[in-house]
């Protein structure tokens, strides 16, 4: 235990001192955002995003509506899914063919414009209106679960994964072979220090970024805490499996970027996957992090519950376990 | 006095690499064993063999007559060739780092005291001198109050100055009884400090005696050294005399006592290989 903390302390002293990585490690995240907020925050398109449920209808003029992205789901999807949406303008519109209904959200911006196309294009007339009300979520709101998990993702990956190949090719390695402390506890000490390093660092980030941008929050913080720290467990696994046979820095290096850089854009960081093609989308639900950002976006913006984004939980659980089966299985000192 | 540590038949092979072929020696408590030989000689294979760091392919290493176990890590201290220390930290804190892993580590005044470390003990690891490095690793290597030291190549790349004084941190580590064990291609350095010496080529152990010895065995008398030639004079008087009846040419004549260089030399066949 003594030697536990002890490695804990140096391991934490390394990174806090190495004033460089330090700031890179918190700043970055927060000027990333506000830069992505101040530069989304203009709205500058025209498009109308409107859903449509069933086969759809040729014959409703409104569907041929210029400037607007028809978004087809299945007559089967979940009405609360999509009311979501609307509460939270990512779609503008909502138009049931079978039904004859359209929906709409009373704080849209767009709706009186949406309103009239339905009413006065050609077949509109038999759609009975509904409204929905929600304040719109802004791109920052949405955008700040995915920073805080691209930073976490990079934080644990380079600094257990990338830190301990280095050590090993270093010589650090060895040396901590050459006492009596066992590979599990070094190694636990390498992952519990990261930890909080990267709690600490994802918190300071979430609160720097919301004195500027106080953005929205309607689940429990107790909730988000205890997804972000699955998150970083997760990361951490992933992190120690991969090092633990690599000899290679530049190899360490190059596996570590050639599976941050599709989840950074496949895990749904900075845009949503929506509309994509099928295969992108499959692909991204292999991806960790896309569950992590999907857990704490619901928590965020729909005030979900733990118990709400269970599947989430238990694929990060797994997945953390699996990894970290396969780091104690494989891991070599040398 | 009783071997504290001995090799029977080790082997290491690496592939079809013979690194080390099947050598045996024992090491007596409580002096210096220097192993010596060229580079790729297997020294550091040896020794890493009987740290424990490394598995041998065969043959058997014996701790105060009994197999390794695994308690034997709190009894030995190693100094490796090449060791990176973590960053960012201070020597002082790296000595709190590796205190923390025995039960029994030796007090840090103590420490500071053998191995010199009053005026590098709030550096960082990194900005520390090769010489300044070497008493560090040092110090990490004596911190359990370890039987048995390990040294490879304790000296390689420091200054002249610098390794008389490790030298002499090496005596006062030896004078509280514990047992060295030094890898070096400096014969300097392993006939000042070696008691025993073992001179290792091509993963064999060609010799195994004490530098005196060593010396007495293959050299009689002097090397009488003149330009392009060399002779082993047992008797120098009768040498001199017989050159300058021949009428040789004198200038440049010098006489040398043979050392440990010449004696590795002649059994290792040349100093420039890597």
């Amino acid at each position: 235990m003594k030697a536990f903390t002890a490695m804990v302390k140096a391991r934490t002293m390394e990174f806090v001192r190495d004033t460089g990585s330090f700031a890179w490690a918190l700043l970055f995240p927060i000027v990333m955002i506000i830069g992505f907020a101040f530069a989304f925050s203009s709205n500058g398109d025209t498009l109308f995003k409107v859903g449509v449920l069933g086969p759809g209808d040729s014959s409703l003029g409104f569907l041929k509506a210029p400037q607007t992205q028809f978004i087809p789901y299945e007559a089967s999807q979940d009405r609360d899914v999509l009311m979501n949406k609307l509460r939270q303008h990512n779609l503008d519109a909502l138009v049931d063919t079978q039904a004859k209904v359209y929906w709409v959200n009373d704080q849209g911006k767009n709706t009186k414009i949406l309103d009239l196309l339905m009413v006065h294009l050609e077949g509109g007339e038999g759609y009975s209106r509904q409204v929905v009300s929600g304040a719109p979520v802004r791109y920052v709101d949405w955008l700040v679960p995915g920073v805080i998990a691209m930073n976490l993702m990079f934080g644990c990956l380079f600094g257990v994964g990338y830190v301990l190949v280095r050590y090993r090719k270093n010589g650090v390695l060895k040396r901590m072979k050459a006492t009596p402390v066992s590979a599990l506890t070094f190694i636990t000490a390498q992952g519990v220090s990261r930890f909080f390093i990267v709690l600490v660092t994802s918190l300071f980030v979430y609160v720097g970024t919301n004195l500027f941008l106080n953005f929205r929050m309607d689940g429990s913080y107790l909730d988000l805490l205890l997804l972000l720290s699955l998150g970083i467990l997760s990361m951490i696994a992933l992190g120690l499996a991969l090092a633990s046979r690599f000899k290679n820095e530049e190899l360490a290096n190059g596996v570590i970027n050639l599976i941050t850089w599709p989840m950074m854009l496949f895990s749904g960081v900075f845009f949503s996957l929506e509309g994509t093609p099928k295969i992108l989308q499959d692909l991204s639900l292999g991806l960790p992090l896309t569950h992590f950002i999907t857990a704490s976006r619901q928590v965020m913006l729909e005030g979900a519950s733990l118990a709400q984004v269970m599947p989430e939980v238990a694929f990060l659980s797994i997945f953390t376990v699996v990894c970290l089966g396969l780091a104690a299985w494989l891991f070599r000192w040398e | 006095m009783a071997d504290i540590m001995s090799v029977e038949f080790l082997e290491k092979r690496y592939g079809n690499v013979q690194a080390v072929d099947k050598i045996s020696f024992g090491i007596p408590e409580g002096i210096c064993f220097g192993l010596l030989g060229p580079n790729g000689a297997g020294k550091t294979t040896t020794i890493e063999m009987m740290e424990g760091i490394t598995d041998p392919t065969s043959g058997q290493i014996l701790f105060r007559g009994r197999p390794i176990e695994p308690s034997f890590k709190k009894k030995v201290g190693i100094q490796f060739q090449h060791t990176s220390l973590p960053e960012f930290i201070t020597v002082k804190e790296t000595l709190q780092l590796f205190s923390a892993f025995y039960p029994n580590p030796r007090p840090m005044a103590e420490l500071i005291r053998l191995c010199s470390l009053d005026d590098i003990l709030n550096r960082d690891n990194q900005k520390l001198s090769g010489g300044q490095k070497q008493r560090m690793l040092l110090a990490l290597a004596i911190i359990p109050m370890p039987e048995i030291v390990f040294l490879d190549e304790p000296t390689t790349g420091l200054d002249p100055q610098a390794r008389r004084n490790f030298w002499d941190l090496v005596r006062g580590i030896k004078a509280q009884g514990t047992t060295v064990v030094l890898t070096t291609h400096y014969m300097d350095e392993a006939q000042v400090l070696c008691d025993l010496i073992g001179i290792m080529d091509h993963g064999h152990l060609l010799e195994l005696d004490t530098p005196d010895h060593l010396l007495s065995k293959h050299f009689q008398g002097a090397l009488v050294r003149l330009p392009g030639r060399e002779i082993q004079a047992e008797n120098l008087d009768d040498t001199m005399k017989q050159l300058l009846a021949e009428g040789a040419d004198l200038t440049g004549l010098s006489i040398h006592k043979p050392d440990l260089e010449d004696l590795f030399i002649k059994l290792t066949g040349s100093t420039l290989r890597s």
